[in-house]
């Protein structure tokens, strides 16, 4: 199964239109949380995916550790799940001037975390199929990141000090 | 483990969510020390088995009867605690925790949540009085603001 979740906050039909596209080739179930403000609008021409506008933290990390692969915008909280539960994540980041977000701080969020091991960025929407047909994509880990691991330090000389 | 005079005591303060989530990814730096978690959701320290840890009531701008009841909650907390060090993720308990802390001599430690890529959030702001080490965990967001900037949870 694939999980697709584009957060709370916003729309993000350029990743649902492109996921509902390649659903037809793929043989495989697609899940996507989509929010509630756009089943209302799009969620009609989504026919080959499992649609859940709104999910519980229950079952959002339900469907987050049986996916295979969770596909996402660039959200802190997404990349945060899947270092903590150990999954592969593809994000593909919102673009300010395709009106998908203030300002285009997912596309810096994506450079901080692209070369992370199980942190896959779509730069396009037309990576995403290369991306989701390889068998076995890395899984994000917990290890310690060496950005990660600056801040502890830095903390924890100011705690000793 | 260093013995009991020369650890440090810690409260570390967040609110349920993102904040509480980075929060526990900090952890590592309080290893050896004294620590006691505050958070404002049960069941949230259990989950990461953070302990000792206690509930505090959540409070945000525009409820002054919370507010009132959170600080109590923390003022009480601090004078009983007395800690060396309080370090907080957000949001607006954290500040008043880093405010109290620092009036009964504590040092106080911001990260501000790496959820704020743009600027330094709302509580961030609040909390650069009270902070003596006060950190983004962006570098463009900490040169915009006069922050401090080691690295990042992510």
């Amino acid at each position: 199964m694939i999980f697709a979740t584009v957060g709370t906050q916003l729309p993000f039909p350029r990743l649902i239109d492109t996921l509902n596209g390649l659903a037809k080739d793929i043989d495989e179930k697609i899940v996507a949380q989509v929010g509630t403000t756009e089943t209302d609008t799009s969620a009609s021409s989504w026919r080959n995916l499992d649609l859940r506008p709104t999910l519980t933290p229950d079952e959002f990390g339900t469907l987050f550790q049986n996916a295979r692969v969770i596909v996402a915008h660039a959200g802190i909280g997404t990349i945060l799940s899947a270092k903590r539960w150990g999954k592969p994540l593809i994000i593909l980041p919102r673009r300010h001037a395709l009106g998908e977000h203030r300002n285009d701080h997912q596309l810096a969020t994506a450079q901080q975390v692209q070369s992370l091991t199980g942190i896959h960025v779509a730069w396009e929407a037309s990576d995403l199929a290369a991306l989701l047909a390889q068998p076995d994509l890395a899984c994000a880990t917990q290890d310690q990141s060496p950005s990660h691991a600056a801040l502890i330090g830095k903390l924890r000389d100011f705690i000793l000090a | 483990m260093p013995s009991k005079t020369s650890s440090k005591k810690i409260i570390a303060i967040a609110s349920g969510g993102g904040h509480w989530q980075q929060l526990m990814l900090m952890r590592p730096a309080f290893a050896g020390q004294q620590v006691l978690f505050l958070t404002t959701l049960a069941g949230l320290p259990e989950q990461f088995d953070a302990t000792p840890a206690r509930i505090i009531p959540d409070c945000n701008r525009d409820e002054k009867r919370q507010i009132l009841r959170c600080a109590n909650a923390l003022l009480r907390l601090m004078i009983r605690e007395r800690p060396d060090v309080v370090i907080s993720t957000g949001a607006l308990p954290g500040v008043m925790a880093l405010a109290l802390g620092r009036l009964f001599g504590a040092r106080t430690i911001w990260v501000d949540s790496v959820a704020n890529a743009e600027e330094m959030s709302m509580s961030g702001k609040l909390a650069k009085r009270v902070a003596h080490l006060w950190m983004s965990q962006w570098d463009h967001v900490a040169q915009e603001a006069g922050a401090e900037y080691a690295g990042a949870v992510l």
